[in-house]
């Protein structure tokens, strides 16, 4: 049996769920899951209604589309109004309201949206309208900057002049050092994503556990990951005794994956960078080097915007830095939902509000 | 008409003599119910009992052939378990044709058996007909409509709406094979394993339960287009209770089971064609159960919830790790149109 399916195996999880319910915790511990695809994952097992008394969960800043700052979206969509161009996009981001609507308005306004699963694809989309020029909206954290390093990489090398990025790429550890430094919240452990790990490893993170005695647990993306996660998170806080673990061992090296990690460093560097709810943190975003900056759709569209509005009412911002739970949001199911989503975190399939709304919003009513 | 390479053309459908001989040589050829055949303008039925039950569905499946059904195996048994549903035992069908210019006709005869042989299966007869012809491009080759009249079985009182505290769910099998089934012949996917659409009418299956059991069922339903997550919150949204639903206990074969991994789609979405869901007193379940794994053929029959009390309407999934979630209504359009 390979170990996806290993890990799939109800009896595992049963067992690991039990193990769970029957902690007991003589302190308050509040754990945050830091990535919006294991916010999803939590809600859609239903772990909420699984966690012992005293054990609580937080949602944190690791969903790439609601950390977007609204003065993105808006420098987009005047780049589409503005200029003669073709957007190109992750399709999550379609929904996210700007101060004047979201991309697909801009597209049903008749401007040139179009949906991709990857850069490459705008790339190949450049090379076959050489009349047009394609910007990409790179959103996203260590897991997709290598991807689109690459993708700028392949046009350089290829000579193609009509393709460019608009960056709001973020890095993962500098939103940590503002978690951990913040005195509203406090958080004993982190359960730290998977994927961006496979791309950092676990030498990032060591400053968490060692210097601000913080557990700190590597996870993978099934429900049995995530429990087993949840409990050596919570051994490392009983026993005071703090380290790096993995427990995505099948998928996560020590070393991460020095080759992404090379062609990131060789295209971006970091810069400091506005998140939404964070404001900016310093050298938490990547920007094109010198040698790319052509790609650079800010430079090559340049744009001069007065305001940028949030959406009225809308606490993305406290949810994000793990102020608020959704439900204490006064839109929350009042006026927003999936289908009219108020703020990026109802919009992303990888948002807080969202996870909420589908899967938890009858809490304490089950 | 009998080679393999002729196509439909425009004057198939212009009411001449070239729509009589595609009536006679090729449909008619299959369908030859007495009442279809003096080719009147309507037909005149003989119906038992006067609770009558009455249905259409209009199919415009892609791929038209998939595995284990064609889009004619479909229409007969979409409307034929549509009314089985209503508690009634089908007995008439009508059947509308609309054909795209260049459609083989060889493909029509194909899906003509296939729609006699439901027919059959289903003890039911096409009772009347239309056939239309459109311009090429003006449809995707073919589309079908089907209505149907049923006689309500005596004794039975079936509704959506009647779902009580106390009930058990029941599910007459394993759910979700339709949609993968096209799915995967569509994206052309090339996968190990006995892929085949879940499709039939399910006359044998749900005839003996009712005459059996009338007075214990209150809800059947068949989970087709949003699946079972969908059905289950109509039915628990119209009779405006809480249903529990129990993950471990919903039959899902395992091929589906890897293809949704694979796809990343959720086997409760999925549509069937072939399945259907049953409310039951909690007294008779077990009884129930039984008899339709001894007596009607459904060996992967399972109690896979309970309805616990009035509510607004909600779902609630008791996943396999015992966490407890809200099983929603499908948001937007997961899947094209595969029914
Ligand atoms: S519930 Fe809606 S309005 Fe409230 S924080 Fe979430 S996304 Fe924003």
């Amino acid at each position: 049996m390979n170990e996806l399916r290993q890990i799939r195996e109800n009896s595992l999880l049963q067992g690991l769920s039990r193990q769970l319910q029957s902690v007991r915790l003589s302190e308050p511990v509040t754990l945050m899951e830091v990535c919006g695809t294991h916010t999803m994952a939590i809600h859609r097992a239903g772990l909420p209604t699984l966690l012992p008394p005293n054990l609580r969960l937080l949602s944190g800043p690791g969903c790439p589309v609601c950390v977007t700052p609204v003065s993105y979206l808006d420098t987009a969509c005047a780049i589409a109004r503005q200029y003669d161009v073709t957007l190109t996009t992750f399709g999550d981001m379609m929904r996210v309201p700007g101060t004047d609507g979201t991309l697909a308005d801009l597209r049903s306004e008749g401007y040139p949206v179009d949906t991709v699963y990857s850069p490459f694809h705008s790339v190949t989309l450049a090379q076959q309208k050489p009349e047009s020029q394609v910007v990409f909206l790179a959103v996203g954290f260590e897991t997709t900057a290598p991807v689109v390093a690459a993708s700028v990489k392949y046009a350089y090398d290829i000579g193609i002049n009509n393709f460019s990025i608009l960056s709001a790429h973020k890095l993962v550890i500098p939103a940590l050092k503002i978690l951990i430094d913040d005195n509203r919240i406090f958080v004993d452990g982190f359960l730290l994503p998977g994927h961006v790990s496979v791309i950092l490893g676990s030498e990032p993170y060591r400053f968490i556990a060692e210097k601000n005695a913080k557990a700190c647990v590597i996870t993978g993306f099934e429900t049995a990951d995530i429990i087993q996660g949840i409990l050596l998170l919570i051994d490392q806080v009983q026993k005071r005794d703090f380290i790096v673990a993995i427990q995505y061992r099948r998928v996560v090296k020590p070393e991460g994956n020095t080759k992404a990690r090379a062609v990131i460093d060789e295209v971006f560097e970091s810069a400091d960078t506005e998140w939404r709810g964070f404001g900016v943190i310093p050298e938490s975003g990547l920007m094109l080097r010198d040698e790319f900056g052509a790609f650079d759709a800010s430079e090559r569209f340049p744009v001069h915007m007065e305001m940028h509005n949030e959406p009225v009412g809308c606490r993305c911002g406290d949810v994000l830095r793990g102020y608020i739970e959704p439900p204490e949001c006064p839109l929350f199911a009042r006026g927003c939902s999936p289908e009219h989503p108020v703020g990026p975190c109802m919009v992303s399939t990888e948002g807080t509000c969202a996870a909420y709304y589908r899967f938890s919003r009858l809490q304490g009513d089950i | 008409m009998n080679n393999n390479k002729d196509r439909i053309k425009l004057a198939h459908g212009s009411g001449g003599g070239m729509m009589a001989d595609l009536i006679q040589d090729v449909i008619l050829r299959y369908l030859d119910a007495p009442e279809l055949a003096n080719l009147d303008d309507a037909a005149e039925l003989v119906i038992p009992h006067n609770r009558i039950a009455f249905s259409t569905d209009t199919f415009v499946v892609k791929p038209i052939f998939f595995p284990g059904g064609d889009i004619g195996s479909l229409a007969v048994s979409g409307t034929v378990n549509d009314i089985l549903m209503k508690g009634a035992r089908p007995l008439f069908l009508s059947l509308g044709l609309v054909l795209e210019e260049g459609f083989l006709i060889h493909d029509l005869r194909t899906i003509l058996q296939s729609i006699k042989q439901a027919c059959d299966y289903a003890g039911v007869k096409v009772v009347t007909g239309d056939t239309k012809v459109v311009g090429k491009g003006d449809l995707d080759g073919i589309c079908i409509n089907t209505s149907g009249i049923g006689s309500i079985l005596p004794g039975v009182d079936v509704s959506g709406s009647y779902a009580k505290t106390g009930d058990s769910v029941i599910v007459s099998g394993d759910i979700g094979a339709h949609g993968i089934a096209v799915m995967v012949k569509r994206n052309g996917l090339h996968l190990k394993g006995d892929i085949k659409s879940d499709a039939k009418p399910l006359t044998g299956e749900v005839l003996p339960l009712l005459e059996r059991y009338a007075d214990s069922i209150h809800v059947l339903r068949d989970p087709t287009r949003g699946g079972v997550a969908a059905t289950l919150n109509e039915i628990a949204d119209s009779s405006g209770v809480r249903i529990y639903l129990d993950e471990s206990a919903i039959p899902v074969n395992d091929w589906v089971k890897s293809v949704c991994e694979l796809l990343g789609f959720d086997p409760l979405y999925l549509p069937c064609e072939g399945r259907f869901l049953v409310f039951v007193d909690s007294s008779a379940s077990v009884e129930v159960m039984s008899f339709m794994r001894d007596t009607c053929g459904c060996h992967d029959v399972s109690v896979i919830g309970t309805v616990e009390g009035e509510s607004s309407g909600e779902v609630l999934l008791r996943t396999i790790s015992g966490g407890v979630r809200i099983l929603d209504m499908p948001v937007g359009e997961l899947l094209p149109r595969i029914c």
